[in-house]
């Protein structure tokens, strides 16, 4: 009882305090994150592509989602293989998902292709360039 | 999305137009660009002759399925729906207090809003103009109230303008054109608009421009209380003996321009958004309660779909009941209205031409992310007096929609503290864990409002993406596409024939499933009559 009305007692303190009254989410909303000021994206490396972009349907481990319909798993993905196959289909969309050409530049699609193919239990190590991008384009 | 970019010169255009000329001139700007798609409802529809005991199995209770499923069996037909949710609806859809939302990946939050509060996390909003989807509301008597559209109060936000300070629309939009009718008056009386106009309509012309943008009479647009007319005063008018007003200091138009806060009055222009627009008492799944209350004993629900048959006898749907996901059900019917999203649809073995299989597969399904917070107080109404409405912003949050009910009370009210539509800001946001977006909504929404810190209690957020029963928000076609697969789309295939917002030239909006419902039972039963 005690230990019950002394953690009411700081909470009530802490809410006085210019902070957001959840900790949880105030420390939610303090870590760095990239946001971008157009409609083209300003992340820059695979790494974080992926994180803001891709796992919003192809979830944090890239294992995909079931719901009425399926994201499909990128991980030990055989069709990432070819490299050709996930350029394109960044570039373009395929059925459902959205094409991203217009919203990410050449060296965007190529780092974040290279970093799902030796990612989530993908090994590929021939690396995807801009160029290929360039390429797909068309 | 190459046409993207030239969409959002073409609205800036508009945007110009609009604040230059009026809503008339934007009007007619807009039907020239292909914008101001109207809604052809022509009055509730009459399906004459004799259906014979015909079947038709309907897959989806969202808006078109139902407004397919209420016609037919009207008309006659044995009817039954499939629906995915274990509540009817789809996108028409309200979250409250005491509501759960799993979304896809696993991530549940619960809703812990107030009792009475709640977020229309899909569609908010109804055009005067949607004649359909009004009209069914008035049969199933859904009772409706304002959407507030455009509160002069509410604010235009840029974060790399004034100081970061957000400025009042009033303002915004009298110093705007103010400052442009300044201008054509000036060009006007220099003469160099004498080969466009003539002296006769010149004359005229500097009146209205006088009136319009509260010039004084040397057509100037000045501190003064012609100008505070339309903008606000410094200090209001009163009583008593500090009776007398203040006039306001209008922004100069560069400041005005280089703000770049005119790109958001084509939010108070635009046809689809123009006064008068309404939203359902209570929330928006009213209309979608009020169908399923039609409809009760012919909708199966937690239904998911696996597959669809067709041969020359009729229409096997495969299906699944989500909560013993085990045993395999089919469903046959003479003929199927499906309208399940073309984003899970194009998943299914679907027995379709090539053709129409190509349609199913050429739409791509935008991001949307929608966020509710619940405050302790209406801070915005008690300190800021603004009432209902939309604010806008640069920030990644892009709008701040104010409760359009409940005004003038104590106590909590939940406003619409994001509503980010494509772009990459809506992908960034869903891919956040929900605790993070509305941390993040709170975060930037501080910006405009600081009393968020002192104010906020609770939040929640639906990224479309995320919805298990449309993975998306809704069908983004392409020019493109649309010239190549969308007859293809809406062709009767068969014993199949699509509906909803995707079969419709009003893409995300309630009113396009309506209509494309009411466009396929008809062909479809002329179809059924005739054979």
């Amino acid at each position: 009882m005690g230990r019950a009305r002394y953690l009411c007692l700081v909470l009530g303190v802490a809410a006085q305090l210019p902070l957001l009254p959840d900790a949880i989410s105030a420390q939610e909303a303090s870590k760095p994150r990239t946001f971008s000021t157009g409609y083209v994206f300003a992340e820059t490396s695979g790494e974080e592509l992926f994180a803001n972009i891709c796992q919003g349907c192809h979830m944090q481990d890239a294992m995909g989602a079931t719901g009425a319909g399926t994201y499909p798993s990128l991980a030990s993905n055989s069709y990432l293989q070819s490299s050709g196959y996930p350029v394109h289909v960044v570039v373009h969309g395929r059925r459902a998902m959205p094409p991203f050409g217009d919203m990410l530049s050449d060296d965007q699609i190529a780092a974040v292709v290279n970093y799902v193919r030796t990612h989530f239990g993908n090994n590929f190590r021939d690396a995807v360039t801009a160029g290929d991008v360039k390429d797909a384009r068309r | 999305m190459r046409d993207k970019a030239q969409m959002v010169r073409r609205r800036d255009l508009l945007s110009l137009i609009g604040a230059m000329a009026g809503s008339s001139a934007m009007y007619h700007a807009m039907t020239s660009l292909g914008f101001a798609a109207e809604s052809r409802y022509e009055g509730r529809i009459k399906l004459e002759g004799d259906p014979r005991g015909a079947s038709v199995l309907i897959l989806g209770a969202g808006l078109a399925g139902m407004t397919a499923a209420l016609e037919l069996r009207n008309a006659g037909y044995s009817v039954r729906v499939l629906e995915f949710n274990a509540r009817p609806g789809g996108r028409n859809w309200t979250l409250r207090g005491g509501d759960r939302f799993v979304e896809l990946g696993g991530l549940t939050q619960a809703c812990e809003f107030e009792e009475g509060l709640y977020i229309n996390p899909g569609p908010w909003r109804i055009p005067y103009h949607h004649r359909a989807l009004l009209d069914y509301c008035r049969r199933l008597n859904v009772a409706l109230e304002p959407f507030i559209q455009l509160n002069h109060n509410a604010y235009l936000h840029s974060s790399r303008a004034f100081g970061g300070r957000p400025q009042r629309i009033r303002a915004v939009q009298a110093d705007f054109r103010g400052s442009i009718s300044e201008l054509l008056a000036k060009v006007t009386r220099q003469g160099k608009l004498d080969e466009a106009v003539t002296s006769e309509d010149q004359e005229i012309l500097l009146q209205a421009l006088r009136s319009w943008g509260a010039l004084d009479r040397d057509y100037r647009y000045n501190a003064n209380l012609i100008s505070s007319e339309s903008r606000g005063y410094a200090k209001a008018p009163g009583g008593g003996l500090s009776a007398a007003p203040t006039p306001s200091d209008p922004v100069v138009l560069s400041d005005i321009l280089k703000s770049r806060l005119w790109r958001y009055l084509q939010n108070f222009a635009n046809y689809n958004f123009q006064t008068t627009m309404f939203q359902p008492v209570g929330g928006m799944d009213m209309i979608g309660k009020a169908f399923a209350k039609e409809l009760a004993d012919v909708i199966t629900y937690n239904a998911k779909v696996t597959g669809i048959a067709q041969n020359d006898g009729g229409v096997t749907v495969s299906f699944v009941d989500t909560t013993t996901p085990a045993r395999r059900w089919t469903a046959t019917a003479d003929w199927c209205v499906c309208t399940i999203p073309l984003s899970i649809l194009s998943q299914l073995p679907v027995q379709v031409s090539d053709a129409t299989k190509a349609a199913i597969d050429a739409v791509p399904y935008s991001g949307s992310v929608k966020i509710g917070l619940q405050f302790k107080r209406r801070f915005w109404e008690e300190d800021e007096a603004i009432y209902g409405g939309i604010s806008y912003t640069d920030m990644p949050i892009r709008q701040i929609a104010y409760p359009n009910t409940g005004f003038n009370r104590s106590g909590r009210a939940v406003l619409l503290g994001a509503y980010l539509f494509d772009g990459a800001n809506a992908y960034e946001f869903t891919a956040m864990p929900p605790a993070e977006r509305v941390a993040r909504a709170v975060e930037f929404g501080a910006a405009i409002h600081p009393q968020y810190r002192d104010d906020f209690e609770c939040g929640i957020a639906v990224a479309w993406h995320r919805v298990p029963f449309t993975l998306g928000c809704s069908g983004d076609w392409s020019d493109e596409a649309r010239t190549q697969h969308y007859r293809n789309l809406c062709q009767i295939d068969g014993r199949i024939v699509l509906a909803g917002e995707h079969a419709s030239a009003l893409p995300a909006w309630q009113e396009g499933a309506v209509l494309s419902a009411l466009d396929a039972v008809l062909r479809l039963h002329e179809r059924v009559v005739r054979t």
